[in-house]
C-alpha cells in the first residue's frame, strides 16, 4: 500500500514537473552570474510558459502562473504585479497561435516567441522607466531576449524528451 | 497562417476568455487583476505595502532552499577554481605579503596619528552595534544587484544603514522586514555614493552600471585621475564614514570611462556587517550631551555644598558674636569684681 503510494506520488510529481520546475525558476532565477560571464542572461520562465501555452498536454494554470509572478516581483524586487503581467501575456500570446495554428512548427513558434517578448520585455521596459522611475538598461534587457530566443529551441528539445520519456506522448 | 479580421477577434476572444480544462480563471480576468495591483503599488497604498511585507518573509524563506542545491554547485566552483590557481595566487600573495610588511610599520604611526587627529574633530570613532547579518539570497540579475540578509527590524535593522565585507563597503539596507532586509548593492544601477579618489583627493560621484564595475561621474575634465587610484567613501551626506575602502580605479582609457573594481567580490558574499553611521554621531552627541548634563550636576551640586558651607560659617560667626555680646558683660563683671 505504501509503496503504491510512494509510486502514484512520484508519478504525480513527474507529471507536474513543469508547475514545480516554474516555481524553482522564479525562486532560483538561473542566472549563472557566478560564472562572470558578461553580457550573458536568459529568462528561462517565459520559455518555459510560452511553450507550455502551445502544448495540449502540458496544463500550468493561469492562476500558478500569475502567482509565480507574484513571487518573481518579490525576489527581483520590482512592482507587484509587473512579472504577472508579462507572464499572462506571454500566455495570452501563445494561446492565440496555438489557436490560429493548424501545422505547428518550431520555426514558426520560434519568430512568434521572439516577437512576443520583445513586445513583453519592451512593455515591462515603457512601464519601468516611465511610470515606476526605475532606470534599466535597454541593452541589457535586448541581450537577455537574445538569449532567451537563442536557447528556446534547445529548451523546446529538452521539453519533447520529457513529454515523450514522462508523459508517454507527443502531441504535435 | 493567414487569418481574416474576423478570425483574429475570434482567435483573440478564444485566447482572452477560454479557461481549458483546468483552469479557474480566465486570462482576462487575472491580466486585469495584474493591472489593478500595478495602479495600486504605483500609488503606494498601504495595504499592498503590507501585503508585500507578508509575501516576502515568506519568498525569502522558500527562496533560499530552493536556491540551496545552485549555492552548493556555485560553492564547488569556485572552489575547484580556486585549486586549479592556487599555485600563482601563492606566488603572488608571497611578494605581495613582504611589500606589506614593510608598508605595516609605516601605517601604524600614520593609523594612531589619524585617530588622535579625528578624536581632535570629532569624526565618528564610535560606531553604532554591528549586527553581523547571513546572505540568504544573492539575486544579482543584470536588471538589479540586490542582496537578501537574514536580519531584520527585529534585530535593529533599519533603512539606510550601511553594510560592510570586512572592511570594504559593499551597499546599504533600501528594504527592512520583520526577519530579513534587502541590501543594494554598489553595482546595482541606482547606487550613487560621494567618493574620494586618492592620493589626490578629488571628490567625486560613483555610480553603479548594473555589472561587476561601478563608474566615475561628475568629475571636471582638469582632474587627473591615474590608473590604480584608491576610491573611499569621502563621508559628504553623512550615510557614509569618510575613509571606507571601495575599490581601485581601473580601465581608464575604455571610451574615456573611469571604472572602478572592487575590493569585495559580490558573487562571493556569505555574511556582511550592518552598522549605521548616522546612529555612531548621534551617539556621540548624546554622549557629549549627557557628560555636560553631568558636568553641570557636579558643578550645581558644588555651588550648592559651597553655599550651605558659607550659610553655615555664617552661622557659626554670628553664633560667636552673639555668644562674645552674651559673654562680654559677664566678663566685665567678673573683672569689676
Amino acid at each position: 500500500m505504501n509503496e503504491i503510494g510512494k509510486q502514484s506520488l512520484f508519478k504525480r510529481t513527474l507529471l507536474n514537473a513543469p508547475i514545480i520546475l516554474l516555481f524553482i525558476s522564479v525562486l532560483n532565477d538561473f542566472d549563472f552570474n557566478y560564472l562572470d560571464l558578461n553580457y550573458f542572461s536568459f529568462n528561462f520562465t517565459h520559455i518555459l510558459i510560452f511553450y507550455c501555452g502551445l502544448r495540449k498536454n502540458i496544463n500550468l494554470g493561469y492562476g500558478l502562473i500569475f502567482l509565480a509572478g507574484i513571487i518573481n516581483d518579490t525576489i527581483v524586487n520590482l512592482p507587484m504585479g509587473l512579472s504577472s503581467l508579462s507572464y499572462l501575456l506571454i500566455c495570452l500570446s501563445s494561446a492565440y497561435l496555438k489557436t490560429i495554428t493548424l501545422r505547428p512548427s518550431l520555426l514558426n513558434d520560434l519568430i512568434y516567441f521572439l516577437i512576443t517578448i520583445l513586445v513583453v520585455n519592451s512593455f515591462s521596459y515603457i512601464l519601468l522607466t516611465l511610470i515606476f522611475s526605475i532606470p534599466l538598461e535597454y541593452t541589457n534587457l535586448l541581450i537577455n531576449v537574445f538569449y532567451t530566443f537563442l536557447l528556446y529551441s534547445l529548451f523546446v528539445h529538452l521539453f519533447r524528451f520529457y513529454e515523450k520519456i514522462i508523459l508517454g506522448q507527443l502531441d504535435v | 497562417m493567414q487569418t481574416s479580421r474576423d478570425d483574429f477577434i475570434i482567435a483573440i476572444r478564444s485566447a482572452f476568455l477560454k479557461k481549458g480544462t483546468q483552469q479557474t480563471f480566465s486570462l482576462l480576468v487575472l491580466i486585469s487583476f495584474s493591472l489593478i495591483l500595478l495602479i495600486l503599488t504605483s500609488f503606494n497604498f498601504k495595504i499592498i505595502n503590507y501585503a508585500k511585507m507578508t509575501i516576502r518573509e515568506g519568498v525569502y524563506k522558500s527562496s533560499l532552499i530552493v536556491s540551496a542545491p545552485e549555492k552548493f554547485f556555485k560553492k564547488m566552483y569556485f572552489i575547484t577554481s580556486e585549486h586549479f590557481s592556487f599555485y600563482d595566487e601563492y606566488q603572488k600573495d608571497r611578494l605581495e605579503l613582504e611589500i606589506l610588511r614593510s608598508k605595516n610599520l609605516l601605517n601604524e604611526f600614520v593609523i594612531q596619528e589619524n585617530n588622535r587627529l579625528k578624536s581632535i574633530i570629532d569624526d565618528y570613532l564610535i560606531i553604532s552595534d554591528e549586527i553581523i547579518a547571513k546572505i540568504l539570497i544573492d539575486k544579482q540579475s543584470p536588471f538589479a544587484k540586490s542582496v537578501i540578509a537574514n536580519k531584520g527590524s527585529k534585530h535593529n535593522i533599519k533603512l539606510g544603514m550601511v553594510a560592510l565585507d570586512g572592511e570594504y563597503l559593499v551597499g546599504k539596507v533600501i528594504e527592512v522586514n520583520y526577519l530579513t532586509s534587502r541590501i543594494l548593492l554598489l553595482s546595482d544601477f541606482n547606487s550613487k555614493i560621494p567618493v574620494s579618489i586618492e592620493p589626490n583627493g578629488i571628490q567625486s560621484i560613483m555610480s553603479g552600471t548594473g555589472k561587476d564595475y561601478a563608474i566615475i561621474e561628475y568629475v571636471k575634465e582638469e582632474y587627473i585621475i591615474k590608473d590604480n587610484s584608491t576610491v573611499y567613501t569621502s563621508g559628504s551626506g553623512g550615510l557614509f564614514k569618510s575613509g571606507t575602502p571601495i575599490g581601485k580605479i581601473k580601465n581608464l582609457d575604455l571610451k574615456g570611462e573611469k571604472q572602478i573594481t572592487f575590493f569585495s567580490d559580490f558573487t562571493q558574499l556569505n555574511f556582511v556587517k550592518i552598522l549605521s553611521y548616522e546612529e555612531a554621531k548621534l551617539k556621540v552627541q548624546k554622549k557629549a550631551k549627557i557628560k555636560a548634563a553631568e558636568v553641570l550636576k557636579v558643578e550645581e551640586k558644588k555651588i550648592k555644598v559651597e553655599e550651605v558651607l558659607k550659610v553655615e560659617e555664617k552661622k557659626i560667626k554670628v553664633e560667636e558674636v552673639i555668644k562674645l555680646t552674651v559673654d562680654r558683660p559677664k566678663i566685665k563683671n567678673e573683672r569689676n569684681r
